[in-house]
Protein backbone atom coordinates (compact mmCIF):
# COMPACT_ATOMS: atom_id res chain seq x y z
CA UNK A 1 0.00 0.00 0.00
CA UNK A 2 1.17 3.51 -0.76
CA UNK A 3 0.49 6.41 1.53
CA UNK A 4 -1.09 9.51 0.02
CA UNK A 5 1.18 12.52 0.03
CA UNK A 6 1.38 13.84 3.58
CA UNK A 7 0.47 17.33 2.40
CA UNK A 8 -2.85 15.95 1.12
CA UNK A 9 -3.44 13.95 4.30
CA UNK A 10 -2.95 17.05 6.43
CA UNK A 11 -5.12 19.15 4.10
CA UNK A 12 -7.90 16.61 4.36
CA UNK A 13 -7.62 16.49 8.15
CA UNK A 14 -7.72 20.28 8.24
CA UNK A 15 -10.64 20.56 5.81
CA UNK A 16 -12.65 18.18 7.97
CA UNK A 17 -12.50 20.76 10.77
CA UNK A 18 -13.41 23.79 8.63
CA UNK A 19 -16.87 25.30 8.20
CA UNK A 20 -16.09 26.62 4.71
CA UNK A 21 -17.07 24.14 1.98
CA UNK A 22 -13.83 22.68 0.63
CA UNK A 23 -13.06 20.31 -2.25
CA UNK A 24 -9.66 18.70 -2.76
CA UNK A 25 -8.70 17.37 -6.17
CA UNK A 26 -5.71 15.40 -7.37
CA UNK A 27 -3.35 16.47 -10.09
CA UNK A 28 -5.62 15.17 -12.86
CA UNK A 29 -8.62 16.82 -11.25
CA UNK A 30 -9.90 13.61 -9.71
CA UNK A 31 -11.90 14.04 -6.53
CA UNK A 32 -9.92 13.24 -3.39
CA UNK A 33 -12.17 14.68 -0.70
CA UNK A 34 -14.82 17.20 0.14
CA UNK A 35 -15.92 18.17 3.60
CA UNK A 36 -19.33 18.13 5.29
CA UNK A 37 -20.17 21.78 4.48
CA UNK A 38 -19.49 20.96 0.82
CA UNK A 39 -21.72 17.92 1.16
CA UNK A 40 -24.53 20.22 2.25
CA UNK A 41 -23.89 22.54 -0.68
CA UNK A 42 -23.71 19.78 -3.28
CA UNK A 43 -26.35 17.63 -1.63
CA UNK A 44 -24.33 14.44 -1.76
CA UNK A 45 -22.23 12.81 0.92
CA UNK A 46 -18.56 12.36 0.06
CA UNK A 47 -18.73 8.66 0.85
CA UNK A 48 -21.47 8.29 -1.76
CA UNK A 49 -19.86 10.50 -4.36
CA UNK A 50 -17.81 7.96 -6.26
CA UNK A 51 -15.56 8.95 -9.14
CA UNK A 52 -15.74 12.56 -10.23
CA UNK A 53 -13.14 13.12 -12.95
CA UNK A 54 -12.46 16.68 -13.97
CA UNK A 55 -13.74 16.29 -17.52
CA UNK A 56 -17.19 15.34 -16.23
CA UNK A 57 -17.39 17.80 -13.40
CA UNK A 58 -18.96 20.75 -15.22
CA UNK A 59 -21.60 18.57 -16.84
CA UNK A 60 -22.34 16.76 -13.58
CA UNK A 61 -23.30 20.00 -11.86
CA UNK A 62 -24.71 21.76 -14.94
CA UNK A 63 -22.17 24.46 -14.29
CA UNK A 64 -22.76 27.84 -15.92
CA UNK A 65 -21.67 31.41 -15.56
CA UNK A 66 -23.74 33.79 -13.49
CA UNK A 67 -25.65 34.85 -16.63
CA UNK A 68 -26.25 31.26 -17.72
CA UNK A 69 -23.52 30.50 -20.27
CA UNK A 70 -22.16 26.93 -19.99
CA UNK A 71 -18.68 26.46 -18.58
CA UNK A 72 -16.41 23.62 -19.58
CA UNK A 73 -14.50 21.67 -16.96
CA UNK A 74 -11.19 23.09 -18.19
CA UNK A 75 -12.52 26.62 -17.68
CA UNK A 76 -13.64 25.97 -14.12
CA UNK A 77 -11.42 27.62 -11.52
CA UNK A 78 -10.30 24.10 -10.62
CA UNK A 79 -9.36 23.39 -14.22
CA UNK A 80 -7.38 26.61 -14.45
CA UNK A 81 -5.61 26.01 -11.12
CA UNK A 82 -4.56 22.56 -12.28
CA UNK A 83 -3.51 23.37 -15.82
CA UNK A 84 -1.91 26.77 -15.22
CA UNK A 85 -0.81 26.23 -11.60
CA UNK A 86 -2.18 29.54 -10.46
CA UNK A 87 -5.10 30.56 -8.26
CA UNK A 88 -8.34 31.12 -10.12
CA UNK A 89 -11.71 32.44 -9.08
CA UNK A 90 -15.18 32.64 -10.54
CA UNK A 91 -18.85 33.06 -9.75
CA UNK A 92 -20.77 30.05 -11.00
CA UNK A 93 -24.29 28.81 -11.17
CA UNK A 94 -24.43 25.09 -10.32
CA UNK A 95 -27.14 22.50 -9.96
CA UNK A 96 -26.71 20.52 -6.78
CA UNK A 97 -27.34 16.81 -7.06
CA UNK A 98 -30.84 17.22 -5.64
CA UNK A 99 -31.64 19.57 -8.54
CA UNK A 100 -31.54 22.83 -6.60
CA UNK A 101 -29.70 25.68 -8.35
CA UNK A 102 -27.16 27.69 -6.38
CA UNK A 103 -24.92 30.64 -7.07
CA UNK A 104 -21.45 30.14 -5.61
CA UNK A 105 -18.13 31.91 -5.59
CA UNK A 106 -15.40 29.39 -6.29
CA UNK A 107 -11.72 29.89 -5.51
CA UNK A 108 -9.20 27.24 -6.56
CA UNK A 109 -5.57 27.22 -5.46
CA UNK A 110 -2.94 24.79 -6.76
CA UNK A 111 -1.19 22.62 -4.18
CA UNK A 112 2.55 22.82 -4.78
CA UNK A 113 4.55 20.90 -2.20
CA UNK A 114 8.24 21.06 -1.32
CA UNK A 115 10.41 19.98 -4.22
CA UNK A 116 7.98 21.70 -6.59
CA UNK A 117 5.71 18.67 -6.49
CA UNK A 118 2.30 19.42 -7.97
CA UNK A 119 -0.25 17.49 -5.94
CA UNK A 120 -3.55 18.95 -7.15
CA UNK A 121 -5.71 21.84 -6.05
CA UNK A 122 -7.90 22.91 -3.18
CA UNK A 123 -11.20 24.60 -3.94
CA UNK A 124 -13.16 26.85 -1.61
CA UNK A 125 -16.89 27.45 -2.13
CA UNK A 126 -18.92 30.35 -0.84
CA UNK A 127 -22.61 30.37 -1.59
CA UNK A 128 -23.93 33.72 -2.78
CA UNK A 129 -27.17 34.39 -1.01
CA UNK A 130 -29.90 35.99 -3.11
CA UNK B 1 18.28 -7.63 12.38
CA UNK B 2 18.98 -6.58 15.94
CA UNK B 3 17.82 -3.23 17.33
CA UNK B 4 19.30 -1.75 20.48
CA UNK B 5 17.59 1.18 22.15
CA UNK B 6 20.21 3.75 23.21
CA UNK B 7 17.72 6.51 23.94
CA UNK B 8 13.93 6.42 24.19
CA UNK B 9 13.18 9.79 25.77
CA UNK B 10 11.52 12.60 23.86
CA UNK B 11 12.03 16.34 23.80
CA UNK B 12 14.72 16.66 26.47
CA UNK B 13 17.14 14.33 28.24
CA UNK B 14 16.05 13.46 31.75
CA UNK B 15 18.60 11.50 33.74
CA UNK B 16 17.93 10.75 37.38
CA UNK B 17 16.94 8.07 39.84
CA UNK B 18 13.29 8.36 38.82
CA UNK B 19 14.03 7.46 35.18
CA UNK B 20 16.49 4.60 35.62
CA UNK B 21 14.35 1.91 33.99
CA UNK B 22 13.15 3.81 30.92
CA UNK B 23 16.32 5.88 30.68
CA UNK B 24 16.94 9.56 30.18
CA UNK B 25 18.66 9.79 26.80
CA UNK B 26 16.80 11.10 23.77
CA UNK B 27 16.04 9.13 20.63
CA UNK B 28 18.72 6.83 19.28
CA UNK B 29 18.40 3.25 18.04
CA UNK B 30 21.14 1.03 16.66
CA UNK B 31 20.10 -1.50 14.02
CA UNK B 32 22.57 -4.14 12.93
CA UNK B 33 21.99 -6.43 10.00
CA UNK B 34 23.14 -10.00 9.58
CA UNK B 35 25.74 -8.78 7.13
CA UNK B 36 27.20 -6.39 9.70
CA UNK B 37 25.73 -3.16 8.33
CA UNK B 38 25.27 -0.58 11.07
CA UNK B 39 22.29 1.75 10.91
CA UNK B 40 21.71 4.42 13.53
CA UNK B 41 18.23 5.88 13.84
CA UNK B 42 18.39 9.47 15.08
CA UNK B 43 21.16 11.26 16.89
CA UNK B 44 19.63 12.05 20.25
CA UNK B 45 21.82 12.03 23.31
CA UNK B 46 21.84 8.23 23.35
CA UNK B 47 24.17 8.26 20.36
CA UNK B 48 27.21 9.17 22.49
CA UNK B 49 27.28 5.81 24.27
CA UNK B 50 26.52 4.00 21.03
CA UNK B 51 29.46 5.69 19.31
CA UNK B 52 31.79 4.48 22.02
CA UNK B 53 30.67 0.90 21.32
CA UNK B 54 31.34 0.98 17.57
CA UNK B 55 34.73 -0.60 17.27
CA UNK B 56 37.45 -0.19 14.68
CA UNK B 57 36.23 -3.14 12.64
CA UNK B 58 33.26 -1.06 11.50
CA UNK B 59 34.26 1.03 8.49
CA UNK B 60 30.88 2.55 7.61
CA UNK B 61 27.94 3.86 9.61
CA UNK B 62 24.66 5.12 8.17
CA UNK B 63 22.72 7.56 10.34
CA UNK B 64 19.06 8.04 9.48
CA UNK B 65 17.52 11.21 10.90
CA UNK B 66 13.74 11.34 11.09
CA UNK B 67 13.85 15.12 11.49
CA UNK B 68 16.01 17.87 12.83
CA UNK B 69 14.34 18.81 16.09
CA UNK B 70 16.97 19.25 18.76
CA UNK B 71 16.22 16.07 20.68
CA UNK B 72 17.01 14.07 17.54
CA UNK B 73 20.32 15.71 16.65
CA UNK B 74 21.67 16.89 19.99
CA UNK B 75 24.09 14.00 20.30
CA UNK B 76 25.45 14.29 16.77
CA UNK B 77 28.51 16.31 17.71
CA UNK B 78 29.41 13.67 20.29
CA UNK B 79 29.21 10.68 17.96
CA UNK B 80 32.70 9.21 18.04
CA UNK B 81 32.79 7.77 14.50
CA UNK B 82 32.55 11.30 13.07
CA UNK B 83 36.03 11.96 14.45
CA UNK B 84 37.73 8.85 13.04
CA UNK B 85 39.76 9.36 9.87
CA UNK B 86 38.90 6.63 7.40
CA UNK B 87 35.44 6.07 8.82
CA UNK B 88 32.72 6.43 6.22
CA UNK B 89 29.63 8.12 7.66
CA UNK B 90 26.45 8.70 5.70
CA UNK B 91 23.74 10.91 7.17
CA UNK B 92 20.27 10.62 5.66
CA UNK B 93 17.67 13.21 6.59
CA UNK B 94 14.38 14.79 5.58
CA UNK B 95 14.05 17.21 2.67
CA UNK B 96 13.40 20.91 2.99
CA UNK B 97 11.89 23.41 0.61
CA UNK B 98 14.68 25.91 1.22
CA UNK B 99 17.98 24.36 2.36
CA UNK B 100 19.77 21.07 1.89
CA UNK B 101 20.58 18.76 4.79
CA UNK B 102 24.17 19.95 5.10
CA UNK B 103 23.13 23.59 5.44
CA UNK B 104 20.51 22.77 8.05
CA UNK B 105 22.79 20.57 10.15
CA UNK B 106 25.52 23.20 9.92
CA UNK B 107 23.28 25.55 11.86
CA UNK B 108 23.93 23.32 14.86
CA UNK B 109 27.41 22.03 14.02
CA UNK B 110 29.05 25.44 13.89
CA UNK B 111 29.87 28.23 16.36
CA UNK B 112 28.38 29.59 18.52
CA UNK B 113 26.30 26.45 19.20
CA UNK B 114 29.14 23.97 18.64
CA UNK B 115 32.91 24.38 18.34
CA UNK B 116 33.46 21.93 15.47
CA UNK B 117 32.19 22.64 11.97
CA UNK B 118 30.87 19.90 9.68
CA UNK B 119 33.60 20.59 7.14
CA UNK B 120 36.27 20.04 9.80
CA UNK B 121 35.12 16.53 10.74
CA UNK B 122 37.90 14.06 9.88
CA UNK B 123 35.65 11.20 8.77
CA UNK B 124 34.48 10.75 5.20
CA UNK B 125 31.04 12.30 5.46
CA UNK B 126 28.23 12.14 2.89
CA UNK B 127 24.84 13.75 3.41
CA UNK B 128 21.69 12.64 1.64
CA UNK B 129 18.42 14.55 1.38
CA UNK B 130 15.80 11.81 1.53
CA UNK B 131 12.54 12.20 -0.34
CA UNK B 132 9.68 9.76 0.13
CA UNK B 133 10.63 6.52 -1.56
CA UNK B 134 12.97 3.59 -1.20
CA UNK B 135 16.72 3.16 -0.97
CA UNK B 136 19.17 0.49 0.09
CA UNK B 137 21.96 0.49 2.63
CA UNK B 138 23.97 -2.71 2.75
CA UNK B 139 21.58 -5.59 3.29
CA UNK B 140 18.75 -3.26 4.34
CA UNK B 141 15.87 -2.09 2.17
CA UNK B 142 14.59 1.19 3.55
CA UNK B 143 11.38 2.98 2.77
CA UNK B 144 10.81 6.56 3.86
CA UNK B 145 7.56 8.49 4.01
CA UNK B 146 6.78 11.93 5.33
CA UNK B 147 4.66 11.65 8.46
CA UNK B 148 2.54 14.03 10.48
CA UNK B 149 4.78 16.09 12.77
CA UNK B 150 5.67 19.80 12.65
CA UNK B 151 8.34 20.35 9.98
CA UNK B 152 9.56 17.80 7.44
CA UNK B 153 9.66 14.46 9.29
CA UNK B 154 10.28 10.98 7.97
CA UNK B 155 9.15 7.60 9.15
CA UNK B 156 11.38 4.68 8.21
CA UNK B 157 10.49 1.10 7.34
CA UNK B 158 13.57 -1.10 7.44
CA UNK B 159 13.50 -4.58 6.00
CA UNK B 160 16.11 -7.29 5.92
CA UNK B 161 15.85 -10.99 5.19
CA UNK B 162 12.08 -11.11 5.72
CA UNK B 163 12.04 -9.07 8.92
CA UNK B 164 10.69 -5.51 9.13
CA UNK B 165 11.16 -2.79 11.71
CA UNK B 166 9.18 0.45 11.50
CA UNK B 167 10.37 3.60 13.25
CA UNK B 168 8.20 6.67 13.90
CA UNK B 169 9.40 8.28 17.11
CA UNK B 170 7.53 11.55 16.51
CA UNK B 171 4.12 11.10 14.97
CA UNK B 172 0.62 12.45 15.47
CA UNK B 173 -1.42 10.38 13.00
CA UNK B 174 -4.68 12.26 13.60
CA UNK B 175 -4.27 15.85 14.67
CA UNK B 176 -6.85 16.44 17.37
CA UNK B 177 -7.35 12.74 18.03
CA UNK B 178 -10.44 10.86 16.93
CA UNK B 179 -10.81 7.76 14.83
CA UNK B 180 -8.27 6.69 12.26
CA UNK B 181 -9.57 7.02 8.69
CA UNK B 182 -11.18 3.91 7.26
CA UNK B 183 -8.99 4.24 4.16
CA UNK B 184 -5.49 3.24 5.18
CA UNK B 185 -3.77 5.27 2.49
CA UNK B 186 -5.18 8.39 4.15
CA UNK B 187 -3.55 7.55 7.49
CA UNK B 188 -0.16 9.14 8.01
CA UNK B 189 2.47 6.51 8.62
CA UNK B 190 0.26 3.54 7.90
CA UNK B 191 2.30 2.33 4.94
CA UNK B 192 5.44 2.50 7.06
CA UNK B 193 3.93 0.42 9.85
CA UNK B 194 1.69 -1.98 7.95
CA UNK B 195 2.45 -5.55 8.95
CA UNK B 196 5.83 -4.71 10.49
CA UNK B 197 7.30 -7.22 12.91
CA UNK B 198 8.29 -4.39 15.24
CA UNK B 199 6.99 -0.82 15.43
CA UNK B 200 8.77 1.79 17.52
CA UNK B 201 6.23 4.57 17.87
CA UNK B 202 5.64 7.85 19.62
CA UNK B 203 3.78 7.40 22.91
CA UNK B 204 4.43 10.73 24.55
CA UNK B 205 1.18 11.65 26.24
CA UNK B 206 -1.66 10.24 28.24
CA UNK B 207 -5.15 10.71 26.86
CA UNK B 208 -5.77 13.35 29.52
CA UNK B 209 -2.67 15.32 28.54
CA UNK B 210 -3.23 15.22 24.80
CA UNK B 211 -5.87 17.98 24.47
CA UNK B 212 -3.31 20.48 25.80
CA UNK B 213 -0.80 19.37 23.17
CA UNK B 214 -2.82 18.99 19.98
CA UNK B 215 -0.70 19.82 16.97
CA UNK B 216 2.61 19.36 18.78
CA UNK B 217 3.19 16.29 16.67
CA UNK B 218 2.92 13.51 19.23
CA UNK B 219 0.58 10.65 20.07
CA UNK B 220 -1.12 9.60 23.25
CA UNK B 221 -0.55 6.02 24.28
CA UNK B 222 -4.06 4.78 23.51
CA UNK B 223 -3.85 6.34 20.04
CA UNK B 224 -0.58 4.50 19.48
CA UNK B 225 -2.15 1.20 20.56
CA UNK B 226 -5.00 1.70 18.10
CA UNK B 227 -2.63 2.70 15.30
CA UNK B 228 -0.46 -0.38 15.90
CA UNK B 229 -3.50 -2.63 15.98
CA UNK B 230 -4.91 -1.17 12.77
CA UNK B 231 -1.52 -1.58 11.08
CA UNK B 232 -1.33 -5.22 12.17
CA UNK B 233 2.17 -5.05 13.62
CA UNK B 234 3.66 -7.94 15.55
CA UNK B 235 5.14 -5.95 18.40
CA UNK B 236 4.74 -2.36 19.51
CA UNK B 237 7.55 -0.66 21.37
CA UNK B 238 6.46 2.55 23.09
CA UNK B 239 8.90 5.36 22.44
CA UNK B 240 9.63 9.08 22.87
CA UNK B 241 8.62 9.34 26.50
CA UNK B 242 7.87 12.79 27.84
CA UNK B 243 10.72 14.10 30.01
CA UNK B 244 8.25 14.96 32.77
CA UNK B 245 7.18 11.32 33.10
CA UNK B 246 9.08 9.15 35.54
CA UNK B 247 9.23 5.35 35.44
CA UNK B 248 6.19 4.87 37.63
CA UNK B 249 4.09 7.22 35.54
CA UNK B 250 5.15 5.58 32.28
CA UNK B 251 4.10 2.20 33.69
CA UNK B 252 0.78 3.67 34.76
CA UNK B 253 0.14 5.39 31.41
CA UNK B 254 0.59 2.12 29.55
CA UNK B 255 -1.63 0.21 31.97
CA UNK B 256 -4.37 2.84 31.67
CA UNK B 257 -4.20 2.81 27.89
CA UNK B 258 -4.36 -0.98 27.79
CA UNK B 259 -7.48 -0.88 29.92
CA UNK B 260 -9.07 1.42 27.32
CA UNK B 261 -7.90 -0.60 24.32
CA UNK B 262 -5.98 -3.84 24.07
CA UNK B 263 -4.41 -4.46 20.66
CA UNK B 264 -3.64 -7.90 19.32
CA UNK B 265 0.09 -7.22 19.07
CA UNK B 266 2.53 -7.69 21.92
CA UNK B 267 3.65 -4.57 23.77
CA UNK B 268 7.14 -3.79 24.95
CA UNK B 269 7.74 -0.62 26.94
CA UNK B 270 10.56 1.26 25.22
CA UNK B 271 13.34 1.16 27.78
CA UNK B 272 16.89 2.28 27.19
CA UNK B 273 19.21 -0.70 26.77
CA UNK B 274 16.55 -3.03 25.42
CA UNK B 275 17.60 -5.33 22.58
CA UNK B 276 14.99 -6.41 20.06
CA UNK B 277 15.61 -9.13 17.49
CA UNK B 278 13.53 -9.17 14.33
Amino acid sequence: MTQKDLELILLRQWAAHIQTPIWIAGVEGELLFYNEPAEQLLRRRFDEAGEMPLDQLAALFNTATEDGRPVTSRDLPLGVALSERRPAQGRLRVSALDGSVRLIDVTAVPIIAAGNRHLGAIVFFNEVMP
Amino acid sequence: MRATLWGTRGSLPNAGPETVRYGGNTSCVEVRGRGGTVLVLDAGTGIRRLGACINGNVKRVDLLLTHLHMDHIQGLGFFGPLYRPGMEVHIWGPPSATMNLRARLARYLSPPLFPVRIRDLPCSLTLHDVHPGEFEVGEFQIRADLVSHPGPTLGFRISENGGTLAYMPDHEPIVGGGDLPAEHEWTSGFAIAEGADVLLHDSQYSREQYPEHVGWGHSYVEQTLRFADRAGVGKLVTFHHDPAHDDAMLDRMLEDALRAFRPECTIQPGQEGAVIDT
